[in-house]
């Protein structure tokens, strides 16, 4: 009897609750901004991967009869090379296909690197003793003193311009935001009863930390992955422009500006392509970070 | 209060000396010997080398190190350049009225349009302003200013031929640095033309740097006001039969403007780490142009001292912001 009831009951609230991810999407669905976000992210991974495929030419290749010819539209233009050259007779459309897995690398890594890191990190300090936490804390304070771009621009100094540098540079800077993040929501949640009694129940503290509180935590951890997905796209794309990135020739969008700012009142393509891909991966990031939080995270709702 | 002073001054101190940790640290994890990087391509003597070492004290300890370097910055002593042979305390505030002067102007143009714009997005929520006026915002914060500055550089300098490209006045125009400020010192020169070409110098690059703390502060003004907006003395004040100017102008907006002011603080680090991107470009003599020729460079006691100077002046604000509130508002002293 009391089986059969408790057995109804369970598929009554199966039937009313939709699946987690069912209803993240209904959520998500709903901004609509955020749905031509994630569209033009997707764009932007298949670009990305299928990069080799996509490309007209080798994004290094240099056609020396071809220097800074303007996209197809303009006067001069060809089909050949449907948005122009660089100065060096480069396709501006194949370097910028390339440029796209650059910035997703880039994206992939930092994002893995310093959440992996300031979770653990920020798991730690709240489940540790008092005087590890302030220190732990105190560690982060101090981090985060150094405007982030001054402060990755110096450890690239130090550690040599490069594209790894720079994601390690920015990983780094990038990595107390999610500590903090995730230790205010230990903190929140470590006092709750199904915690208490998880740790009444025997859960050890591996379990306790990462079983139990963990996944109660992620939300506005996702959302905080997000969001430093565009900014370590910006923050790798500034460094290249200031040379302190990926180094030329690769066709990283921040390094093309950079090469291509002499010429800047000549040839508007040059500078205007590379920005703009820019500019449209991280909005459409952004755009994407802002229905993640509608949906994951309502209590930071945008009302 | 005054415990809520002294706690958040006890946070300070320590934070200081980890900042001074890590720039002490900086010249020492360097690759290559910092001496060998000053003498250049020459080279030096094995005599001259030892005798440097011992000079610049990198044959102590490096606890005994620390504390000479510690008390020499409380002292206002950061070393000198390699290139220019100047103190790099000097150096730094002879630079920074233009770097400060730059970031003033920006805040005032992302404060004199962002806070209007956000308070009228509230009021119109929904509406076509609204939508627009986020959008907007999305786009600015998302900006990648670098690219934002060459623009502008394009149309308006190149096409247009409105503003300069870069520098802070007409080399025409020769005054005595009576502030630091270009803008009132050209003013009191009383030469013709000179307070105008500041003007000229300064539009774009302030326009550059105004842009991501304009839109943040457009957003997080927007949020306030709809906060505020949904309570009840907001209600009992319109009931009242108060004019909607004076309602959401008077009562709302006061009550928004808390997290606002924090958001305004907060820019601080963003507008530093945007000067040097917007200064590099437009070639602005300020700190952020300062820095980066001096990385390029391998001028050592520059980066160090400057990285430091640049942190402390951060914690120094954020720390104003955070005592501010506390006066502001009493809910937090008691955390």
């Amino acid at each position: 009897m009391s089986d059969v009831s408790s057995q109804t009951a369970r598929s009554v609230i199966d039937k009313g609750r939709p699946g987690r991810l069912r209803e993240f999407w209904r959520y998500f669905r709903e901004n609509r901004g955020a749905v031509i976000g994630l569209y033009v992210f997707a764009a932007f991974v298949l670009v990305a991967i299928l990069a080799n495929v996509l490309a007209p030419y080798d994004p290094t290749a240099q056609f020396r009869q071809n220097t800074l010819q303007p996209p197809v539209w303009q006067e001069g233009g060809s089909w050949a090379f449907p948005l122009g050259t660089d100065p060096l007779g480069r396709d501006m459309l194949s370097r910028l296909i390339h440029g796209a897995r650059f910035s997703f690398f880039v994206g992939i890594v930092v994002v893995v690197v310093s959440s992996s890191g300031g979770i653990l990190i920020g798991l730690i300090a709240g489940f540790a003793p008092k005087w590890l936490d302030t220190l732990i804390m105190r560690v982060m304070d101090i981090i985060l003193a150094f405007p982030s771009l001054l402060l990755a621009l110096v450890l690239v100094a130090i550690l040599g311009p490069s594209l790894l540098n720079a994601m390690i540079a920015i990983a780094l800077v990038l990595q107390p935001h999610y500590v903090r993040l995730t230790r205010a929501s230990v903190m929140n949640e470590r006092t709750k009863d199904y915690v208490v009694s998880a740790r009444v129940a025997g859960a050890g503290l591996g379990r306790l930390m990462f079983v139990t509180v963990l996944p109660n935590c992620l939300a506005p951890i996702i959302v905080q992955a997000a969001l430093s997905f565009s900014t370590a796209i910006l923050d790798a794309a500034a460094l290249g422009f200031l040379g302190m990135g990926a180094q030329p020739p690769t066709p990283e969008w921040g390094t093309m500006l950079a090469e291509a700012r002499e010429f800047i009142l000549r040839a508007w393509w040059v500078v205007t392509f590379p920005g703009l891909a820019i500019l449209v991966t991280v909005l459409a990031i952004n755009l994407m970070g802002d229905g993640l939080r509608d949906a994951l995270d309502p209590k930071l709702k945008r009302s | 209060m005054l415990r809520y002073f002294l706690a958040r001054l006890a946070t300070f101190v320590p934070t200081f000396l980890g900042v001074t940790l890590i720039s002490f640290a900086f010249i020492r994890v360097l690759p290559g010997d910092p001496i060998i990087v000053m003498a250049g391509e020459r080279g030096l003597s094995e005599e001259r080398y030892q005798a440097l070492r011992d000079q610049y004290g990198f044959n102590d300890p490096l606890l005994v190190q620390f504390w000479n370097y510690l008390t020499g910055v409380m002292q206002g002593d950061l070393g000198q350049s390699f290139v220019t042979k100047k103190p790099v305390w000097d150096e730094f505030f002879a630079l920074f009225p233009a770097t400060l002067e730059l970031s003033i102007c920006a805040i005032i143009i992302a404060i004199l349009l962002g806070l209007p714009a956000g308070v009228i997005a509230a009021v119109y929520r929904g509406k076509l302003f609204d939508r627009a006026l986020m959008s907007t915002a999305l786009v600015g914060y998302s900006m990648p200013i670098f690219w934002w500055a060459l623009l502008l550089i394009i149309v308006f300098s190149g096409n247009l031929g409105w503003t300069p490209v870069s520098g802070r006045i007409d080399l025409l125009y020769y005054f005595d640095n009576v502030t630091g400020f270009m803008l009132i010192d050209s003013a009191l020169s009383g030469q013709d033309g000179a307070f105008w070409s500041a003007i000229r110098h300064l539009i774009l690059p302030s326009i550059v740097l105004a842009t991501i703390p304009l839109a943040v502060i457009a957003r997080q003004t927007r949020s306030a006001m709809l906060e505020v907006l949904s309570e009840d003395y907001i209600r009992t004040a319109r009931a009242k039969g108060l004019p909607p100017a004076r309602v959401n102008g008077l009562h709302a907006l006061r009550n928004a403007m808390i997290p606002v002011i924090t958001v305004i603080g907060l820019s601080v680090g963003t507008l530093l780490a945007g000067a040097i991107l917007t200064e590099t470009i437009f070639s602005w003599p300020g700190i952020g142009k300062w820095m980066v020729d001096s990385i390029f460079r391998r001028d050592y006691p520059v980066v160090q001292g400057g990285l430091l100077l640049i942190a402390v002046l951060v914690m120094l604000v954020n720390l104003t912001v955070d005592l501010l509130y506390g006066l502001i508002n009493p809910k937090i002293r008691k955390r």
